[in-house]
């Protein structure tokens, strides 16, 4: 399954530019739908068997091995890894197609494909993996790729800034994820999850004291952090829409930011021995989730406001995971997959209609125009904000349930969290497809007004219709009544049967489903009260503390960022040269000029050294050789 | 163990035979050019093909010598043998200067005074070679000396603006080093004379001088003071930026990727084997200075604007790395440690010829003065991705198994020094992107626009070390099944000396536990 989209990038590498514009995108749609294929096959063939006989482990070669540390190349099917390739090749599959339109007449256009079938190939790797460091692999590929696409419109400073940002937080990420490896294979003597004489890592648990295992399940999460855009690391995520909008449909909604959550899923024996470290993880999470929901309420650019409020999202699974609810955090991923996916592409279908605008401020009144993308984006909106019965309040809602049956204080940020989300989604929603048109007018700052916008062509409009009519139908996944039947049971062999929230008697969950309604109509209310009118400038909406993102990243340019840029110029220039190199050169001086009396032999010239040691050599070596002779 | 085709002799006589007759012909203006060019890269190519050979000749699963050549030279009465041996430690450095040689060659051909250019890099071959192989310790002085002079030569005749202080202060720190060397191999051969009667100075038989602690970890500060300036290891490395900045690009890449596993070379083979409980003592201290160089190189890697001395001081904390893991004295480390020599050489060199290739375009290495060079010059931007990403350890390609080895190595033994060596993964990132920025990203300026992408030539020339970054980062089994055997000999060598078992998975008692499928 991963090799079709490797296949796609090996020919693209070689072949790409013969390929040219339309051939090549074909191409790399066809590898990854192809893949997709084979993933429904796997899925239909997992599904035959008897939930107990529903993990299978294969090994294709040994990668490398030093004493007992061998590393397989090997694979992992199990419900978790399945229900991960089924989103990532299916979505991936349609946001392949809708590229193929989005990029048309790009220079670079085989490159974009290229990048992107090597995306799905670690992305695949990622979740297939049988091991931590074959995992890790897959985690590094996605963010070279990200790194790539990032920054693919590499002349704009701004796209090559984003794209370095992205990879340098996700490589603090890294260190976590490196250590937390260490600490792991000391402990367990082995990376592999399961399977195996000893029964991998989850065999090997045992060996964890409780100490340990916080510490590993700390590591683990910073690796997350960055890769899934969390507290202290999220704000690369909003800077990485600097990449074609296709991009941050896939790579920062849909898939790779999810990686840390599936991660932690992954690992969820050794979370479920630390109890610290999961009140830690829930709390982030939740802090994250609110964070980034009150950000996004204040940005101006339809897809910043896409991107906190991914983070926001993804701060929900987190928090999710933290709550010993991993199944609720899968069922999230995969509908925010759906619907987020869908809300990047439209937003995409707008940018492409308006002449690559991405301010609201200069929109309006696109309903009019655009009435295949304003409907699905409805729906991708309702989905989000939690209106039943569509994908998101379903998910949202099995999340909230169980973080109330954890943690109170956290269930009500999230709850408000909620009323942000319906708020600040109705806000984008009114601000680009209701009103009147703001496009037709001179900018704040003199950009000319636009053309008329005009619809996408049905290559961009079937994939959005298809994840619309996903966003719709997916809460049909995990309907609460048929937990053991549907979702929850299928993932049952990867996260065990325990639910919190069969605890809850039916009449609270009644009362918390009926609570999150409420909270997505408030939202939903408030956001079209304040934004319907036609006064789009409303400074006291969105104080400036919230467009510069709580300031973060002026606090760590001041705190980190000139402080270490000084550090190091002092370690150079100062330090190297001075110090380090003075002393050397000082020692030389001080010999040159002590050594008076062998002046005559100090010539000064070291080719003449130079000369003395290749003739002292060679008397060396005559001298041994007769002595040789006479012995 | 003697051999019906002495490998190793030829692969030390070929480069040094090719290079006096080079220098000959160099006499006799006549001749034609292309001819002596030939000549040089015909002799390296054949020294690549023996090198080839050796590796397809050696057993695996064997951690001893192998291919040996043995022979009286001196007689009795000084001791001195011509002995070379290979072994899984060595056979990759030799594999690889074998490999860069020929490259640099290739690149070389349109400087002025050609033939005494390639002359001097054949003689800088056999040293090297000679280097690697002798297992006699007054031989391996020899030919670790010679390295000097025609390094000397090559930094000096074809270098840049300050060459010549460049490479007087080269010569004078790497001689005064070895100088220690000297006194080191001279008084180890005394002592063990004196308990046994035989003046010898081959590897295996001082081996088993008996050694008083004092001494020994005066014997191994003498020798390691010899490879700690010539890898080199913080705080000797002031030389190298100087160096590798001013020697002519082909310079750079054998001093960075070949000279340099000298040093490194010089404490695995020697101190490991002859000095085993100082090295065990003395471990904290040189674990430190290598977490310093690692930490310290990529911090002030951060502010360069020359790319040469971003290198240079890149290559600062890999070799940082590599002394990690070897003093981790376990298997893990101490493989990683010399497939990342393997590795590192492999990627520097890609680096610093890339970095030529531009200089011949451009007449710069400044990254202020470069930008939007991926417009114009889109595969040389690939290619030095590729580079770029192999050494900030990437996995898929080949810098990442051998570092992740080192780190698993030292973290099993000496957790905080891997906990510490980890941030410099961080940092490594941070000048490599940024510098990629600069060169590679933006808008050219109008004299960008006129750079030239890479030729056919030039990209026959990368090809090799693409191809092995690759295949060593996707499929490192055969060469680590190789260093493997030899390592784990080192290894037990030194836990048994010390009577002391590091803690690695191999001596615990859960061992079957590493992941059979």
């Amino acid at each position: 399954m991963p090799l079709l989209p490797l296949a796609g990038f090996v020919v693209l590498l070689f072949a790409g530019r013969r390929l040219g514009d339309p051939l090549a995108g074909w191409i790399a749609t066809a590898a990854v739908a192809g893949s997709f294929v084979v993933a429904c096959f796997v899925l239909g063939g997992v599904l035959s068997q008897p939930e107990t006989h529903r993990v299978f482990v294969h090994n294709y070669f040994t990668w490398f091995q030093v004493g007992t540390l061998r590393v397989p190349v090997g694979i992992l099917v199990d419900p978790l890894s399945i229900t991960m390739c089924m989103f990532i090749t299916g979505v991936s599959a349609l946001i392949h197609l809708y590229s193929v339109g989005y990029m048309k007449g790009d220079p670079d256009y085989p490159k974009f494909f290229l990048y992107l079938n090597l995306f799905v190939f670690s992305m695949l790797l990622l979740v297939l993996a049988n091991n931590l460091l074959l995992t890790f692999v897959g985690w590094e590929g996605v963010g070279v790729c990200s790194y790539w696409l990032v920054s693919y419109w590499f002349y704009r400073d701004s796209a090559a800034s984003a794209g370095k940002k992205a990879f340098i937080y996700n490589r603090i990420g890294d260190a976590g994820f490196l250590l937390a490896m260490f600490l792991i294979f000391e402990k367990t003597h082995t990376l592999v999850y399961e399977g195996g004489p000893g029964g991998g890592i989850f065999g090997q648990l045992g060996h964890l004291g409780g100490g340990t295992a916080t510490a590993a399940v700390l590591l683990l999460f910073v690796a997350a952090t960055g890769k899934s855009a969390q507290i202290p690391l999220f704000n690369w995520l909003p800077d990485a829409m600097e990449g074609p909008t296709p991009v941050s449909a896939l790579i920062h909604a849909a898939t790779m930011v999810t990686a840390g959550v599936y991660l932690l899923c992954r690992m969820n024996h050794l979370l479920a021995l630390s109890h610290a470290g999961t009140e830690v993880i829930a709390i982030i999470g939740g802090i994250t989730a609110f964070v980034a929901a009150t950000i996004a309420c204040a940005q101006q650019d339809i897809k910043k406001v896409l991107a906190f409020s991914t983070v926001s999202q993804i701060g929900y699974m987190i928090l999710a995971v933290g709550s010993g609810a991993y199944i609720a955090a899968v069922f999230l991923m995969v509908a925010h997959a759906f619907f987020k996916g869908l809300l990047f592409l439209g937003a995409g279908s707008v940018i492409h209609g308006l002449d690559d605008e991405q301010d609201l401020k200069r929109m309006g009144a696109l309903r009019k125009t655009m009435k295949w993308t304003t409907v699905t984006f409805s729906v991708g909106w309702l989905a989000i904000a939690g209106i039943p019965p569509l994908a998101g309040f379903w998910s949202k809602g099995d999340v909230l349930d169980n973080v109330y049956a954890h943690y109170k204080l956290l269930w009500a940020l999230g709850l408000f969290t909620a009323i942000l989300t319906a708020y600040y989604m109705t806000r984008l929603e009114v601000l680009t497809f209701g009103g009147d048109p703001r496009w037709d007018k001179v900018g704040p700052h003199g950009e000319p007004a636009h053309h008329a916008p005009h619809e996408s062509p049905w290559i961009m409009r079937l994939p959005l219709v298809v994840l619309a009519v996903l966003s719709f139908f997916a809460g049909l996944l995990d309907l609460p009544w048929i937990h053991h039947d549907s979702f929850a049971g299928w993932l049952a062999p990867v996260f065990g049967t325990s639910l919190f929230n069969d605890r809850l008697h039916t009449g609270s969950q009644w009362a918390l489903a009926l609570t999150d309604t409420a909270a997505a109509i408030i939202g939903l209310i408030i956001g079209y009260g304040l934004w319907k009118g036609t006064r789009v400038d409303k400074p006291e909406l969105e104080p400036q503390f919230l467009q510069r993102v709580w300031y973060w990243d002026d606090f760590y340019d001041t705190v980190i960022g000139r402080p270490s840029q000084r550090l190091a110029t002092f370690f150079a220039w100062v330090v190297d040269a001075r110090i380090i190199d003075g002393a050397v050169n000082g020692a030389a001086t001080l010999v040159r000029s002590t050594g008076s009396a062998a002046r005559k032999l100090q010539t000064g010239y070291v080719r003449n050294y130079a000369l003395g040691i290749a003739l002292g050599l060679a008397a060396l070596i005559v001298f041994l050789l007769s002595r040789t002779w006479w012995s | 163990m003697s051999h019906s085709v002495p490998f190793l002799t030829l692969l030390i006589i070929l480069p040094a035979v090719g290079g006096g007759v080079l220098a000959l012909l160099a006499l006799d203006k006549r001749l034609p050019k292309e001819l002596c060019d030939w000549l040089a890269v015909l002799v390296s190519l054949a020294t690549l093909v023996v090198a080839v050979v050796a590796l397809v000749t050696m057993r695996e699963h064997f951690g001893g010598f192998q291919l040996v050549s043995n022979h009286s030279y001196t007689g009795d009465t000084l001791g001195i043998r011509w002995y070379l041996g290979v072994d899984g430690i060595s056979i990759f450095l030799v594999l690889l200067s074998a490999l860069l040689f020929p490259l640099v060659l290739l690149t070389g051909q349109n400087k002025p005074k050609p033939r005494a250019y390639a002359a001097w890099l054949l003689l800088l071959e056999a040293a090297v070679m000679g280097s690697f192989l002798s297992l006699d310790l007054i031989v391996f002085f020899f030919f670790f000396e010679l390295t000097l002079v025609p390094a000397y030569f090559i930094i000096a005749g074809w270098g840049h603006d300050r060459r010549a202080y460049a490479a007087v202060k080269f010569f004078l720190y790497t001689f005064l080093g070895s100088a220690f060397l000297l006194v080191g191999i001279l008084a180890l051969a005394f002592i063990h004379q004196s308990q046994t009667g035989v003046l010898t100075f081959s590897l295996p038989a001082l081996e088993h001088t008996h050694l008083s602690s004092s001494t020994e970890i005066l014997l191994f500060l003498a020798f390691t003071s010899a490879f700690a300036v010539k890898a080199p290891l913080f705080p000797f490395h002031t030389w190298s930026p100087d160096a590798y900045t001013e020697a002519p690009a082909g310079g750079s890449v054998i001093l960075s990727s070949v000279l340099a596993k000298l040093g490194t070379y010089g404490i695995i083979r020697f101190d490991l084997t002859l000095f085993p409980q100082a090295t065990r003592t003395l471990a904290p201290l040189i674990l430190t200075l290598a977490v310093i160089g690692i930490v310290y190189g990529a911090i002030v890697a951060c502010v360069q604007r020359d790319m040469k001395r971003l290198v240079a001081y890149s290559s600062l904390a890999q070799i940082g790395f590599i002394a990690l893991g070897t003093f981790a004295l376990n298997e893990q480390g101490l493989s990683g440690a010399v497939l990342l020599m393997l590795n590192h050489g492999l990627i520097v060199a890609g680096l610093f010829l890339v970095i030529g290739f531009i200089y011949e375009r451009r007449g710069t290495w400044q990254t202020t003065e470069l930008r939007g060079l991926q417009k114009v010059a889109p595969v040389m931007a690939g290619v030095f991705t590729l580079f770029m990403l192999a050494s900030i350890g990437v996995p898929g390609l080949n810098g990442f198994v051998s570092e992740f080895l080192v780190l698993v190595g030292t973290f099993l033994t000496h957790r905080w020094w891997a906990v510490v060596a980890v941030l410099g993964v961080i940092v490594s990132a941070i000048y490599l992107l940024w510098t990629y920025q600069q060169v590679f990203h933006g808008v050219p300026k109008p004299e960008d626009e006129k750079t030239r992408d890479l030729s056919w030539p030039e990209r026959l020339v990368l090809t090799p070390l693409i191809i092995l970054i690759v295949f060593l980062g996707v499929f490192p089994k055969p060469a680590l099944d190789r260093i493997d055997p030899s390592v784990t000999q080192l290894v037990t060598h030194v836990e048994k000396a010390t009577g002391h078992d590091q803690p690695s998975v191999t001596t615990k008692g859960t061992a079957a536990l590493g992941g059979q499928p």
